[in-house]
C-alpha cells in the first residue's frame, strides 16, 4: 500500500454534546488527516453516532471547536457541511424508498445541477443536456458498485445488504472528499462485508476520499483503518492505531470488563 | 403478447430517459392524443363537450396540481379548491382590470396569484408535517372563500359574490362554443400535463420525492428543505389555480366564492388517494373515476333496475348510485391501496412477460 496519508483536515476539539441532561459527547477531542481511513468504535451508546452528526452538522455541539481545512468554527451546518464535500450514509438506512437505485443515486448530485426548475420543466435544451451528462458520472458509480442490474428497481424492494451498497452509492455520487459512514457493514453475513470492505477501500484508494467509519465488527476495523478513536459513555478512551488501541488496557475493559 | 419492449435497445441515455422508453406506450398515447384533439370533436355532442370533457379535464389538472403537492412532495394539503377560487377571481380581475388581456395570460396570472397564496400558506409546512399540516392547509380553504366573500372588490361588486366570466378569445378567435372550450382546455390541461412530467423526472422533482422519503437524508445530501418545499406548494398551487381560472371560463360561465368549499378540496383529494398518490396518470384516473362514473352509474342503474323488474322510485335510484359508487371505491381501495395507476402499472408488468408468471 504506497498511500500517502497527508495533513489534518479535519480538527475537532473539545466537543461536548448534551440533550437536556443527557451528556452524549464529553470533551472530544481527535481529528482526521487528509487520505485516511478513521474508525470510530465503543460499545452501544457511546455516542459514535453523535459524533458523525456534529461533524456534518445534524447536530450542534455546545462547546467545543471544529476545524475543517483550516477554518475554525463553533459547528457544522448540514448544507456547509455538504456542499464541502462530505457526505454520509446511515446507521438505518436513509434512502428514498419510493425512487429507483437510479433517482436515489442522482439525487446525490443535486448540489452540482445548476439548471432552475423553469428549465427543467421545458426539459428540452439545458436541462436535458445536464441530466445526461449527471447520468454519466452516476453510471460511473454503478458500474464501481456493480449494482447495474438493479438500476431501475425502486430501492424498497431490494434486500438489505443492496440497499446498504446503494446508500453508498448515493454517497459516492457526490464525489465526496471525505465520507462518513455509520456501520455500513451492519447485518450483513461475511461475503456482503468482504464486498462493503472492498469498495470502502477502493474508494480510499482510488478516489482519495478520506473516510471516517463506524463499525462493530472487530476484524474489519483493526484489518482495515489507519487509525481508531474509542469512545465509550460518550468520553474518549482510546486513539491510536489499531494494534495500539487493541492493547490499551482501558479499551480492553470497556469491551471485556475489568476483573474485580 | 404486443406488450413487449424485446428488442428495442436504447444506446444512449437521451433514449434511456424519454417519456415513453416503451415503443408501443408511445403507440397507444399518440392515438390516444389523435382521438382527443380529432375523433371527439368529429363526433361528440355539446352535452359531452360541458358536462363530461370538460370537468373531467379541469379537475385532472387540479388533482395533477394536488398530486405534485401530496403526492411528489408529500405534503399533505386540503386547500386545494381555495387556490382554485384565487385562480378564477385571479383570472377574472386581470380580464376586468387589464384591457385588451389576453385570456391565456390570463389563466397563467390568475395561477401565479394562486402560487402566492401557495407560497403564504405553505409556510406552517417548514414546522409541521402529515395530518397537522393538512389541518393548517384548511386555514387557507377557509380564509380565502371568506375574504373573496367579504371584499367585494374582488368580484367587482356584484351583490351576490358571484362573478360572470368575460366571453374570451385566443389570437382573436371567438371561443364560444362547448367544442371550442373543450379544445382550449385540452390544449392547456396536455401541455401542463407535459411539464408536470419533465419536472418530476428531473432534480426538482427527485428533491420533492427526497423530502417526501426521508427529509433528514435528504438534508444531509444538500437539499434545501424550505425551498423544495415551497416550490412544491407554488407550482402546485398554480395548477390548481389555472384549473380554477378554466373551471371560470370554459365550464361554469358563472361562479361564485361558495363553489369552491371544503367539499372540493376533498373531492380533489380523493381522486389522487383512488388515481394513484404521486403518479401524473393517476391524475387523470382519478379524475376519471369521480367525475365520470357517478354519470355512467346514473345512466345505467335505472335501466338495469328495470330489466330485472324491479321498480324502484328516481330518489331510490340516485341514493343507490351513491352506495354503488361508494361501494367500488372502497373495492378499488382495497385491491389496491395504491390506486388506479398503481393497478395499471402491475397489468402492464404482467403484460410484458405474458404469458409466464414471471
Amino acid at each position: 500500500m504506497a498511500r500517502e496519508i497527508g495533513e489534518v483536515i479535519l480538527d475537532l476539539r473539545n466537543i461536548s454534546l448534551r440533550f437536556g441532561g443527557v451528556k452524549a459527547l464529553t470533551d472530544i477531542s481527535f481529528d482526521v488527516r487528509d487520505h485516511e481511513i478513521r474508525a470510530i468504535i465503543g460499545p452501544n451508546g457511546a455516542g459514535k453516532s453523535s459524533m458523525l452528526n456534529v461533524i456534518n452538522g445534524v447536530y450542534r455541539p455546545q462547546e467545543g471547536e471544529i476545524i475543517f481545512h483550516g477554518e475554525h468554527r463553533r459547528d457544522m451546518d448540514t448544507h456547509e457541511a455538504s456542499a464541502a464535500g462530505i457526505a454520509r450514509t446511515f446507521q438505518n438506512i436513509a434512502l428514498f424508498k419510493g425512487m429507483s437505485v437510479l433517482d436515489n443515486l442522482m439525487t446525490g448530485r443535486n448540489l452540482k445541477i445548476k439548471t432552475n426548475f423553469l428549465q427543467q420543466a421545458l426539459w428540452w435544451g439545458p436541462a436535458q443536456r445536464e441530466e445526461i451528462e449527471h447520468r454519466k458520472k452516476v453510471e460511473e458509480v454503478i458500474d464501481f458498485l456493480e449494482i447495474e442490474h438493479i438500476r431501475k428497481t425502486p430501492v424498497g424492494r431490494l434486500p438489505y445488504g443492496l440497499q446498504k451498497r446503494v446508500e453508498l452509492g448515493r454517497a459516492l455520487a457526490a464525489e465526496p472528499k471525505m465520507l462518513l459512514l455509520d456501520e455500513p457493514m451492519a447485518g450483513m453475513n461475511v461475503e456482503e462485508k468482504q464486498d462493503m470492505c472492498r469498495f470502502v477501500l477502493d474508494v480510499n484508494d482510488q478516489f482519495g476520499t478520506t473516510i471516517v467509519l463506524i463499525e462493530h465488527d472487530m476484524g474489519v476495523v483493526m484489518d482495515i483503518s489507519d487509525r481508531v478513536v474509542v469512545l465509550d459513555y460518550g468520553k474518549k478512551i482510546g486513539d491510536g492505531t489499531p494494534d495500539e488501541v487493541k492493547n490499551n488496557p482501558e479499551v480492553i475493559s470497556a469491551y471485556l470488563g475489568t476483573q474485580h | 403478447m404486443f406488450y413487449r419492449e424485446t428488442g428495442q435497445f436504447k444506446t444512449s441515455y437521451a433514449a434511456d430517459q424519454q417519456f415513453f422508453p416503451i415503443r408501443q406506450d408511445r403507440i397507444g398515447i399518440a392515438l390516444l392524443l389523435l382521438v382527443a384533439f380529432v375523433g371527439v370533436p368529429l363526433f361528440a355532442t355539446d352535452y359531452w363537450f360541458s358536462a363530461i370533457l370538460i370537468p373531467f379535464l379541469i379537475f385532472s389538472l387540479a388533482a395533477l396540481g394536488l398530486n405534485i403537492l401530496t403526492g411528489y412532495a408529500g405534503q399533505l394539503s386540503l386547500g386545494s379548491a381555495a387556490f382554485m377560487a384565487v385562480g378564477a377571481f385571479g383570472a377574472y380581475n386581470f380580464i376586468l382590470r387589464v384591457p385588451g388581456m389576453p385570456v391565456i395570460p390570463a389563466f397563467l396570472l390568475g395561477g401565479l396569484c394562486a402560487a402566492a397564496v401557495g407560497i403564504l400558506f405553505g409556510l406552517p409546512s417548514l414546522r409541521i408535517k402529515g395530518f397537522y399540516l393538512a389541518v393548517a392547509t384548511l386555514a387557507a380553504q377557509f380564509f380565502v372563500v371568506w375574504a373573496l366573500t367579504k371584499f367585494g372588490w374582488f368580484s367587482n361588486y356584484s351583490s351576490s359574490g358571484v362573478i360572470t366570466a368575460q366571453d374570451i378569445s385566443v389570437f382573436g378567435y371567438g371561443v364560444d362554443s362547448p367544442m371550442e372550450k373543450y379544445l382550449l382546455t385540452l390544449v392547456i390541461v396536455a401541455v401542463m400535463a407535459v411539464l408536470a412530467k419533465n419536472l418530476v423526472r428531473s432534480n426538482t422533482g427527485r428533491s420533492w420525492m427526497a423530502v417526501r422519503d426521508m427529509d433528514v437524508a435528504a438534508e444531509v445530501i444538500g437539499i434545501p428543505l424550505m425551498k423544495t418545499k415551497l416550490l412544491a406548494f407554488a407550482v402546485s398551487s398554480f395548477y390548481c389555480g389555472v384549473a380554477g381560472a378554466m373551471a371560470a371560463y370554459c365550464y361554469l360561465g358563472t361562479v361564485e366564492p361558495d363553489y369552491f368549499t371544503l367539499d372540493l378540496s376533498f373531492k380533489i383529494l380523493f381522486m389522487i388517494i383512488i388515481g394513484g398518490v404521486g403518479s401524473i396518470l393517476g391524475a387523470f384516473l382519478g379524475s376519471g373515476f369521480i367525475v365520470l362514473l357517478p354519470i355512467f352509474l346514473n345512466i345505467t342503474v335505472h335501466p338495469l333496475f328495470s330489466l330485472l323488474g324491479l321498480d324502484v322510485s328516481t330518489a331510490v335510484a340516485s341514493n343507490l348510485e351513491l352506495m354503488v359508487f361508494g361501494g367500488l371505491i372502497i373495492f378499488f381501495l382495497a385491491v389496491e391501496p395504491h390506486g388506479l395507476a398503481r393497478l395499471w402499472q402491475i397489468a402492464k408488468e404482467k403484460l410484458r412477460i405474458w404469458p409466464f408468471p414471471h
